[in-house]
């Protein structure tokens, strides 16, 4: 019943939609083959695992991706109106059982070898011999604490929280233990394992650094422990992934890895720092 | 399970009087299209608030008149939570939910109203009163809020200290969504006692269009999810007005020189747990009913049956009930068990199956088929696109490893403005385009419909690709400037191509509306069937009148009988008797 002019039309309109689904799936997998923008390289041997396990779901959903645009390119292509006779069918019970089970098999494969790298970071607690650095997140700063040479966490409390004074932990000072270090950077060497002991003082925040490929929500109210061993000297942004409040995007600090003697040197200079 | 046979002479008396007829209606199809223009109201602020914190993206320098100098970085998140707040709850579960569904769920199970008209008509009118509510939050001391869609507290929790908007701004928020919630509570309960109670003889569950089967899915998510919100909303408003602690820790402290807030006991990640219980649902409560119409849609206009049918019915309850299972992967670097992690990320992939097999046999159905290209199937086989496009990121996301660097980066933004927000749309577009005709007794512009489309399908991949490659890169959402990091500064070029991406494709939607209004009054006239359609809206005169069925249906068939061999149409209507079907003679 449609007119001679009309299957042209529609003709045209199913080409340039096959066209452009091509040319979108060409560009498209070559921005993400070509990784015209990469992650930053990954410091840490978690970092790897996990840019394996990206790479891996890079292929897996790259081909299926292909395969549906290519697909839906086709069909519109080849079966377009040209006054052609349906081929009637109501659907293929083998067929849809067989893509299920493929589908259900490889999305299952997929979350199975992501369990490695998250295992690591959170189910194995960190090494008795991690360095212990406490965090402490407010709007808009991260704060950071190492025990001081007693190898041991001065008491807080929040009544003591003073940002002017230098004391964001809030160290009781009417304690003994006055030589923690505070610092408003995170300096680490490099080959140790860290953990961080994290918590807020108002909103959540959100610790991440890229290059380890590490973010942790820092909720007030709870201390949450995370751990990570940097592999390369260098300073990286430690940015605040969780919407925070109006100065959200300028709560970042630094991660600084530095050779072990460059960091007890750095040690000495704030203890040094303490005592005056 | 029949209707019952007196209804249609109950209601055939048409309302007299403007306002009891088109405003205080409690005739479904005038709700469905009041319910639609909220929705068309809702998309214009929240396009026009993208608009403006695009602008400021792409150039932060650049003073917008009412803004009084660059924009303030408070003001750049109060946009972007009113937008995304505007754009879930008044948009993408409106329109095509409480819209298409309200005007077209009765008429295609062949009743002649929902169960319960008046509390339609009450869901309604809470429903413009929370937008109402929503919109005065511009307008308050403090301005609107800036806490995100999701309002995590303690941010939401504590007022004004917190920031800006925190304040009343905050308040007006909650107060809104909690009446929404009310609102969609008692719409879901409307729509299943429709669907169970209400369908023409002969109309069994494995005849019902996929639209129903949609509709009905997404009531019953919307019935266990918005029950859930209401609760987490009542229990917000009660820590922000009455100093109860249900979210808020103690020891917060936000003025070194005030004492710690008089809150103790609160776990924020309760809010979490709560919001996301509803919060996953809450997206397939926008995409279900799209999936709806693009089955229904594409059928039509391959000329062909929907691939497996029942695949696809069992596929939206097998979507339906996973949807409730999955919250936790909103919440891999919450600080929850990082245990039950694991248990999220795999039932996550899992739900990876049913529409896996969803997109498969949308291929099926146009496999073989004789492909007309109208505007109504060029949107549903955008969706088909985005859909494919948006859900394969998703299989990044799902695995908590690969989430520690792509969570709450632009990777996410683009994953689920592509899969929710554009495929959902475009579902909302087939949808308009397609029923239009039944709804007005006019078709839209082809032309201008076709346009609308490309322009649409093109630019918004424009703009939301390139957001994939800037969060892979570690680009965080909620910025509203580099903030001074390096690389964020670099990215400027691609912040610009984004923005004109979205002002071309924003820009292209008001020939939508153009050809909307100028079809209403110009509109080609059409008659009952105009696309040659098996289900009972085409059986009825367009517009249909009050009680919808000028006689009491009875259902015979399935409702995608295209070219079944042996008839000399090809399409069997659903409601014609099996003496009425001209037989091929051959």
């Amino acid at each position: 019943m449609r007119s001679g002019e009309g299957q042209r039309r529609s003709g045209a309109t199913a080409v340039f939609l096959a066209l452009f689904l091509t040319v979108f799936v060409v560009v498209t997998v070559y921005i993400f083959a070509a990784r015209v923008f990469p992650m930053p390289p990954a410091i840490s041997r978690v970092g790897h695992w996990i840019d394996s396990q990206y790479d891996l779901t890079l292929w897996i959903t790259g081909i299926i991706f292909v395969m549906a645009q290519l697909g839906l390119a086709w069909m519109v292509f080849r079966y377009r109106d040209r006054g052609q006779k349906v081929h009637f069918t109501r659907g293929s019970h083998v067929l849809e059982v067989t893509w299920t089970s493929a589908t259900l098999v490889l999305f299952l494969f997929l979350g199975a070898m992501a369990v490695h790298a998250w295992a690591h970071v959170h189910f194995n607690p960190a090494s008795p011999n991690a360095l212990k650095v406490d965090v402490m997140a407010e709007q808009f700063t991260w704060n950071f604490r190492y025990p001081g040479p007693d190898g041991k966490f001065a008491p807080t409390a929040p009544k003591y929280y003073n940002d002017a004074n230098g004391n964001p932990f809030g160290i009781n000072p009417n304690s003994k233990d006055q030589d923690d270090i505070v610092s408003p950077y995170l300096e680490v060497p490099v080959g140790q394992q860290v953990e961080l002991r994290m918590t807020s003082k108002d909103v959540i925040h959100s610790f991440f650094v890229r290059e380890l490929r590490l973010k942790q929500d820092v909720v007030p109210g709870m201390l949450i422990r995370v751990h990570f061993t940097p592999l390369k000297i260098g300073t990286y942004d430690i940015m605040c992934a969780q919407l925070c409040g109006m100065g959200h995007n300028r709560m970042h600090s630094t991660l600084r890895v530095v050779s072990d003697a460059e960091f007890q040197q750095w040690l000495k200079k704030q203890e040094a720092e303490n005592q005056q | 399970m029949s209707a019952p046979a007196h209804t249609v002479s109950e209601h055939a008396g048409t309302p007299h009087g403007f306002i009891r007829r088109y405003i205080f209606s409690t005739d479904h199809k005038v709700i469905g299209i009041q319910y639609w223009f909220l929705a068309l109201t809702a998309v214009s602020v929240g396009m026009t608030l993208s608009w403006l914190f695009r602008t400021h993206l792409a150039w932060p320098q650049f003073v917008i008149p009412g803004f009084g100098g660059p924009m303030r970085p408070e003001q750049y998140l109060s946009l972007v939570t009113m937008h995304g707040t505007i754009m879930i709850f008044f948009v993408l579960t409106v329109a095509p939910q409480s819209g298409f569904g309200n005007y077209f769920l009765p008429i295609q199970i062949g009743a002649d109203d929902m169960a319960f008209p008046r509390l339609n008509m009450l869901s309604f009118w809470i429903t413009f009163a929370a937008f109402l509510v929503l919109m005065s939050a511009f307008f308050v001391p403090g301005g609107a809020p800036l806490g995100g869609w999701t309002s995590y507290p303690p941010l939401s929790a504590v007022g004004q200290i917190a920031g800006p908007g925190q304040g009343l701004g905050e308040t007006l928020w909650v107060i809104s969504i909690a009446m929404f919630c009310l609102a969609s509570l008692l719409t879901a309960l409307n729509f299943i006692s429709t669907t169970i109670e209400m369908r023409a003889p002969g109309m069994s569950l494995m005849r019902m269009p996929l639209t129903v089967w949609a509709w009905f899915v997404t009531a019953v998510l919307g019935l266990l999810a918005f029950g859930v919100l209401l609760a987490a909303c009542i229990l917000l408003l009660l820590d922000r007005l009455a100093s109860t602690s249900f979210f808020v820790p103690a020891g917060l402290v936000f003025n070194d020189s005030q004492p710690p807030l008089a809150h103790a006991g609160g776990s924020p990640l309760l809010w979490e747990h709560l919001f996301w219980f509803f919060g996953h649902p809450e997206v397939y409560i926008a995409i279900v009913p799209a999936m709806g119409i693009t089955s229904h849609v594409l059928s039509n206009f391959s000329r062909k049956p929907v691939f497996g049918y029942k695949a696809m019915a069992y596929s939206l309850c097998a979507i339906g009930f996973l949807s409730f299972t999955v919250w936790g992967h909103h919440m891999f670097v919450s600080g929850m068990s990082p245990y039950s992690a694991l248990a999220f990320s795999f039932l996550t992939l899992a739900i990876g199956v049913p529409s896996a097999i969803k997109t498969f046999n949308w291929l099926g159905t146009l496999w073989g088929g004789k492909i007309q290209f109208t505007t109504p199937m060029l949107f549903a086989i955008g969706f088909v696109s985005f859909f494919v496009t948006g859900g394969l990121s998703g299989l990044f996301l799902a695995q908590p490893s690969l989430d520690m660097p792509l969570h709450d980066t632009y990777f996410v933004i683009a994953h689920f403005h592509i899969v929710m927000g554009l495929a959902a749309m475009f579902g909302i577009f087939a949808g308009t385009y397609y029923w239009f005709p039944k709804m007005f007794g006019r078709r839209m512009n082809e032309k201008l419909g076709k346009t609308h489309f490309w322009i649409s399908f093109v630019g918004a991949y424009l703009t939301f690709m390139p957001m994939h490659w800037m969060g892979i890169e570690g680009a965080l959402r909620r910025y509203a400037g580099p903030g001074g990091l390096g690389f964020l500064e670099r990215m400027a070029p691609i912040q610009h191509f984004i923005t004109i991406a979205a002002f071309i494709t924003g820009a292209v939607q008001l020939l939508f509306y153009f050809n909307f209004f100028w079809s209403l009054r110009h509109g080609e006239k059409v008659g009952e069937n105009p696309w040659h359609a098996t289900t009972l809206e085409w059986s009825i005169p367009s517009p249909p009148p009050h009680g919808n069925f000028l006689t009491a249906p009875r259902v015979y068939r399935g409702p995608y009988e295209y070219s079944v061999p042996g008839f000399t149409e090809d399409y069997v209507p659903q409601h014609l008797k099996p003496e009425e079907v001209a037989q091929a003679t051959t």
